[in-house]
This record gives C-alpha cells, sequence and structure tokens, in this order.
C-alpha cells in the first residue's frame, strides 16, 4: 500500500463515517422514525472508499439502491444525507429523495438509484461527456464509474450499457460489488454461469481486474491500474470486488436465507474495517490510539447529524409541487 | 422564409444548433449508418433522413451512432444531460419505448424533483411515431398519452415544418427533459421555415389553424389535417370551426381550449391514439371539469379502437381517424339539442 499516513487516515475516517452512519440507521429504524425503504451498505466500505479516493469532484459516479456508501465515499456532506433520510426539506434532496435518491452533483455524485441496473446505462452517458471533454494537461481524461452488484449484473440495461461503452470506447469502469445476495437470492443461483461477474465483462471485450472487496489496500491499489488505463483513453474497463453484506437486503429482512453462523463469521473474517486496523497497526503505519482519535471524532459526527436531523426544518405541503420542471 | 420539408427541418435545426452550442449532442441507432460496412459511415444518415451530414461536420464524439439498445441510449442522454451536454436521442420507432421505458420514466423524467431541483436534465428524446405506412403493431403507434402523463416529461407533437423548427430548438434550448414526437407520415409534406436562427416556439401555446364559431376541434399531428379537411368541408355548409393544434401535450394550453369551447360551445377531439385513458379522454375531462356550462352538446371523440394497429391497407384505413370521421362527429354535436 502506497499511502501516505495521511491518506491512511482519511481512508479510514471515511470507512468508519459509512459502517457508523449505517449503524445507526439500522438502530433508528427500529424506532419508526426514519420513513420508507434503507438499504444498508455496512461491510462494503473498502470498495466504495477504495474507489473514490482517486477520484475528483469531476469525476463522476452513478450509484444504487445501497448508496449511502458510495455519496459519502464521494464526498456527500453527512449531515445533509442524514437530513434526507429524516425527510427533511433541508436534507440533500429537500426531502423529495430519501435514502434511494441521494444525490450531488456538485461532487459528481449522479444518484442512488431505485431501479437495480438503472445506473450503468446513465453512467455510460457521463463517460460520454467526459470523453467529449477531452484530456487534462496530464493527457487524463476523468471517469464515470457505475457501480451494480451481482443483481445488477443479470439486467439487460448493464449488457446494454458494458457494449455500449466498448462500442464507443468511453471512460467508464464498471465497478462490480459481489456481495453474493441479489436481494433473497444466491449468488449462485441468479448467475446462471455460475462463474464470476468480471467475466462476463470480459465477454463484452473489456479488460477486467478481480480483487478481495474486503481488503482496502487490494481495492485501492487494483483502482490505481484500473483508472490509469480509462483515464488514458483506452476505453472502458470493469473490475469485480468479492465483499459481503453484513445486514439483510432491506431494513427489515428476516435474513432466513443465511447460513448458521454465517453473519459472526463474516464480521470475524470479512470485516474490511477490522482488516484496515490489523493491517495499518501491524505494519507500523498507524498506531492503534490514531484509529481510536479517528473513532471517536466519526461518532461525534455522526450523533451531531442525527442531531441536526432531527431539529431539522420538515418540508411543507406546498414543497410537493416545486422542482418538477425548470420552467412549465 | 425557406421552403422545405419537415424532416428537413428536424435536420436543420439539430445542424444549426450544434454549430451553435458545442454541447449539443446527437445519438441513437444509425444516426451515422453505415458504420463497420463496407460502405462506410454516412452510407445511410438514419433512416428518416434527419441526421444526414451531422457526423461528416461534427465527428463520432458527437454525433454517436449506439447499437441497438434503448435503454443504454436513453440512459446515457441522461447521464450526457447530468454532465452539461444538451443530448439528442433518437429512438428510430416510439413503440421502442416498450424497451427503455424505465430511463424514461424512472431516470430522466424524475432526476430534478428527486435531487430536490439542485439538478437539470436537458436531454431530448427524439422519437417517430403514427400509423400510415402500413406498419402494423409494433411500428405505428402514437405512445403520447403514456407520456404525456409523466410529471417531468415535456411532450412535443410538432405538426408543421415550421413548427418542427422553432419547437425543435426552443427543446433544445430548453433545461427540461424533452420528448419530441415526430410523424412518420409527415416527414415529407413542405412549408415555409423562418430564416431566423434564433426563431423558437413556446410550449404551450397552442396554434389556431382554422377559426370559426360554431364547434372547437382539437388534435396534434397528422390529425390536424384530417380536423382541417372536415373543417374546410363543413365551411360549405356554413358551418364554421375552430381547429386547435395543441403542438405540445405537456404542457397543455387549457386556455386556448377553454375560449374556444366558450365560445362555440360544441368540442370534438381528434386522437390517433386508442381511446382508453388518452389525450382525447384528458381534454374531455377537461371540458366537463372546466367548460361545464358552455357546452351545448355531448363531447365527441374521434379515436383509434380500443385495438392495436392492424397491417392490411383496408384494416389500418378503418383503424385511424378520417376527415370524414371527424365530420360526422361534428355534425353528432350539432344535431344535440
Amino acid at each position: 500500500m502506497q499511502l501516505s499516513r495521511e491518506d491512511l487516515l482519511q481512508a479510514y475516517r471515511r470507512m468508519k463515517t459509512i459502517r457508523d452512519f449505517e449503524e445507526l440507521l439500522h438502530d433508528e429504524i427500529q424506532t419508526g422514525e426514519i420513513a420508507g425503504f434503507t438499504h444498508l451498505y455496512a461491510g462494503q466500505e473498502a470498495v466504495a472508499v477504495g474507489v473514490c479516493e482517486h477520484l475528483s469532484d469531476d469525476d463522476k459516479i452513478v450509484s444504487t439502491h445501497r448508496g449511502h456508501g458510495h455519496c459519502l465515499a464521494k464526498g456527500c456532506d453527512v449531515t445533509g444525507m442524514m437530513k434526507e433520510i429524516w425527510g427533511s426539506r433541508e436534507g440533500l434532496c429537500k426531502g423529495k429523495g430519501g435514502s434511494m435518491h441521494i444525490a450531488d452533483t456538485d461532487k459528481g455524485m449522479l444518484g442512488a438509484n431505485g431501479i437495480v441496473g438503472a445506473g450503468a446505462p446513465i453512467a455510460v452517458g457521463a463517460a460520454m461527456a467526459a470523453k467529449l471533454d477531452g484530456k487534462d494537461e496530464s493527457g487524463r481524461l476523468k471517469v464515470s464509474i457505475a457501480f451494480s452488484g451481482d443483481g445488477a449484473c443479470n439486467q439487460g440495461t448493464t449488457f446494454e450499457a458494458m457494449n455500449m461503452a466498448v462500442v464507443t470506447k468511453v471512460p467508464a469502469i464498471f465497478v462490480f460489488e459481489n456481495n453474493h445476495y441479489s436481494e433473497h437470492t444466491g449468488f449462485e443461483y441468479a448467475v446462471g454461469t455460475q462463474q464470476d461477474i468480471a467475466s462476463r465483462a470480459e465477454a463484452f471485450g473489456m479488460k477486467v481486474w478481480r480483487a478481495d472487496g474486503t481488503d482496502f489496500s487490494a481495492v485501492h491499489d487494483t483502482m490505481s491500474e484500473v483508472l490509469e488505463y480509462v483515464r488514458a483513453g483506452n476505453g472502458p474497463a470493469a473490475v469485480e470486488f468479492d465483499t459481503e453484506r453484513f445486514y439483510g437486503h432491506f431494513e427489515g429482512d428476516p435474513q432466513r436465507y443465511r447460513g448458521k453462523g454465517e453473519l459472526d463469521r463474516l464480521r470475524a473474517e470479512r470485516d474490511c474495517i477490522k482488516k484496515f486496523r490489523e493491517t495499518v497497526t501491524e505494519a507500523k503505519l498507524l498506531e492503534g490510539s490514531d484509529l481510536d482519535t479517528v473513532d471517536a471524532e466519526v461518532a461525534k459526527t455522526i450523533e451531531e447529524a442525527v442531531a441536526a436531523a432531527r431539529a431539522a426544518d420538515r418540508p411543507t405541503p406546498e414543497d410537493v409541487l416545486a422542482d418538477v420542471y425548470i420552467d412549465y | 422564409m425557406a421552403k422545405m420539408m419537415y424532416r428537413d427541418a428536424v435536420r436543420n435545426t439539430i445542424f444549426q444548433e450544434m454549430k451553435r452550442d458545442d454541447s449539443v449532442v446527437v445519438l441513437g441507432e444509425d444516426v451515422v449508418g453505415g458504420m463497420g460496412t463496407d460502405g462506410g459511415p454516412e452510407a445511410i444518415g438514419g433512416i428518416w433522413s434527419t441526421s444526414t451530414g451531422l457526423f461528416g461536420e461534427f465527428g463520432a464524439d458527437r454525433v454517436i451512432d449506439t447499437p441497438i439498445s434503448e435503454s443504454a441510449i436513453v440512459g446515457a442522454a441522461g447521464g450526457l444531460a447530468l454532465c452539461g451536454k444538451r443530448p439528442i436521442a433518437e429512438l428510430m420507432f416510439a413503440d421502442f419505448i416498450g424497451v427503455s421505458l424505465d430511463q424514461i420514466w424512472n431516470q430522466i423524467a424524475k432526476f430534478r424533483y428527486m435531487f430536490g431541483g439542485k439538478t437539470r436534465c436537458p436531454a431530448i428524446i427524439r422519437m417517430v411515431y403514427g400509423a400510415g405506412y402500413n406498419a402494423a403493431a409494433q411500428h405505428s403507434q402514437s405512445p403520447h398519452a403514456i407520456l404525456t402523463g409523466m410529471p417531468g416529461l415535456k411532450v412535443v407533437m410538432p405538426t408543421t415544418p415550421a413548427d418542427v423548427a422553432g419547437l425543435l430548438r426552443e427543446a433544445i434550448r430548453t433545461d427540461d427533459p424533452v420528448i419530441f414526437m415526430e410523424h412518420k407520415a409527415l416527414y415529407g409534406i413542405e412549408g415555409e421555415v423562418p430564416d431566423d436562427p434564433d426563431f423558437t416556439i413556446p410550449f404551450g401555446h397552442a396554434r389556431l389553424t382554422r377559426a370559426g364559431e360554431d364547434v372547437t376541434i382539437v388534435a396534434t399531428g397528422m390529425m390536424v389535417g384530417m380536423a382541417e379537411q372536415a373543417a374546410d368541408a363543413l365551411a360549405e355548409d356554413g358551418i364554421g370551426a375552430d381547429v386547435i393544434d395543441l403542438r405540445t401535450t405537456s404542457p397543455l394550453d387549457e386556455e386556448a381550449i377553454l375560449d374556444s369551447v366558450e365560445v362555440t360551445g360544441r368540442l370534438v377531439i381528434v386522437d390517433e391514439a386508442p381511446p382508453r385513458c388518452s389525450l382525447a379522454t384528458d381534454i374531455s375531462a377537461l371540458a366537463a371539469e372546466k367548460a361545464f356550462a358552455s357546452l351545448k352538446a355531448p363531447v365527441q371523440m374521434v379515436t383509434a379502437p380500443h385495438t392495436p394497429i392492424p397491417f392490411a391497407r383496408e384494416l389500418e384505413s378503418a383503424y385511424l381517424p378520417n376527415p370524414d370521421k371527424v365530420e360526422a362527429a361534428v355534425r353528432k354535436a350539432l344535431a344535440y339539442s
């Protein structure tokens, strides 16, 4: 791992922010205070952060229904997101989007998306725009990243998008987060080849990479290679990260499809944050106390965000009519 | 003014706007045509000749010839629009909204609202619609009602070459997503188009093509010509008709319809689509709700039947509205007492 101390601390802070954000939501949802459907990203933090730490606001991402982690990793405001999930008019989307539609185009975050597989075509369009804008002074293209799960890899839209990206040779990156469950159905059932997803992308004519999505440094290092290839103008690429989902498909999912002891085993052996701590402290890159300090700061940030969300203005009935059109 | 065909008004307006604004981009199946063949790029400039010459002038990054992947075409238009471009996507047939509806309905129509008004999505989805070519059930439909019912979209249905130019330029310059419906049977009609490179027609303003005090006939697209023929025949019997070409179904020029009905007291709606949950029923409801006291007769709807569109010439003719059916509907309204 070729990262500075500051970079490592920032990556850890972002991963821990996602984890605490999601665990807090898991608890708060039980109280009934939060409306709607919520899909938690906990367990997959190393992917979102390992990918997005390479990106600037000019690079775009399109996310999924399980989008909180991508939003936070791409720089969306923690409090703005919390207010959105609470349905406040002060939220990032004024309470119009909620958990499944958080977006912040100023940050290059083109939206979480409630429709599985819908994001990949949008990301290809963003990549077309990046190609049109051309390379910067250092000869690098902006990129557009489509996050998809193993569920979305079965949607025709994803196939269409991959082929179109290859045909038009645009700087798109298809990041497949294989958490082994498409909603409540196992990967081995739903992906007919029972092989990995990357080989599908490869069949569309893309260069592909594979890495352990619970290993931050593996994700980060892999993305260095992927981005170097795509930013140079070689066309699209795909990467598959093997990762784990610590909660259900949605909050309230009884998860009866899980094996006995599965979640305990995943938490013990496949927790990307735990692994990160172990790796960086054993390699003496960071001290445990550095990380403890970050933990305390993140806990405070989340606590303050929730307090702000609870206190934030509620939308009014008139707000229903706003922002359908710019001019009508 | 320059005389040109409806299809040339499409192509010329896109050409002029691409010259004016680098952010305007075209994408769709065969918009270049001939890619990957011995004939080479532009062997065909779109099957409707609405993109001829664009590729040669603007190149592959701005005239993007796509595979047959309608979801990805519309979705890519959405992504381009979110990134500050002004994409004009083409669906070769409006019937293909079936394979791209999620991107139209759940994505581009809703980005601005779902994202709290923070973003804009100036995407245009051009689509070629309508019967008259005996192209049967999957290449002849007029799906404007479905699209008009989707909040977030604007829906444009030009009838004349001048309206194509003015409304398409308005669509390209507006910041909301627009469905631009071009009737395939109108592509060959000719008309005068203003030379002004900034000629636009604002949405939501209907065009009165005939004026009369006895009946109001509301129509769109190819139905406008039928309404005009009926009105001209009725005029010979001293019956005067307002013929209103809506131009856009979203936004809808309610005022033009209601003002006319207030004078005539009789309303005939001509709609190329089937009758249920349609533009015709929508405007009928508008009259019932807001012009009830003015009505002297039940609203008459001249529509296609509740069937798919048949192939054979005789069957397609029977399926479609025609001037005789419109005239009969007017006379029925006039006979009511």
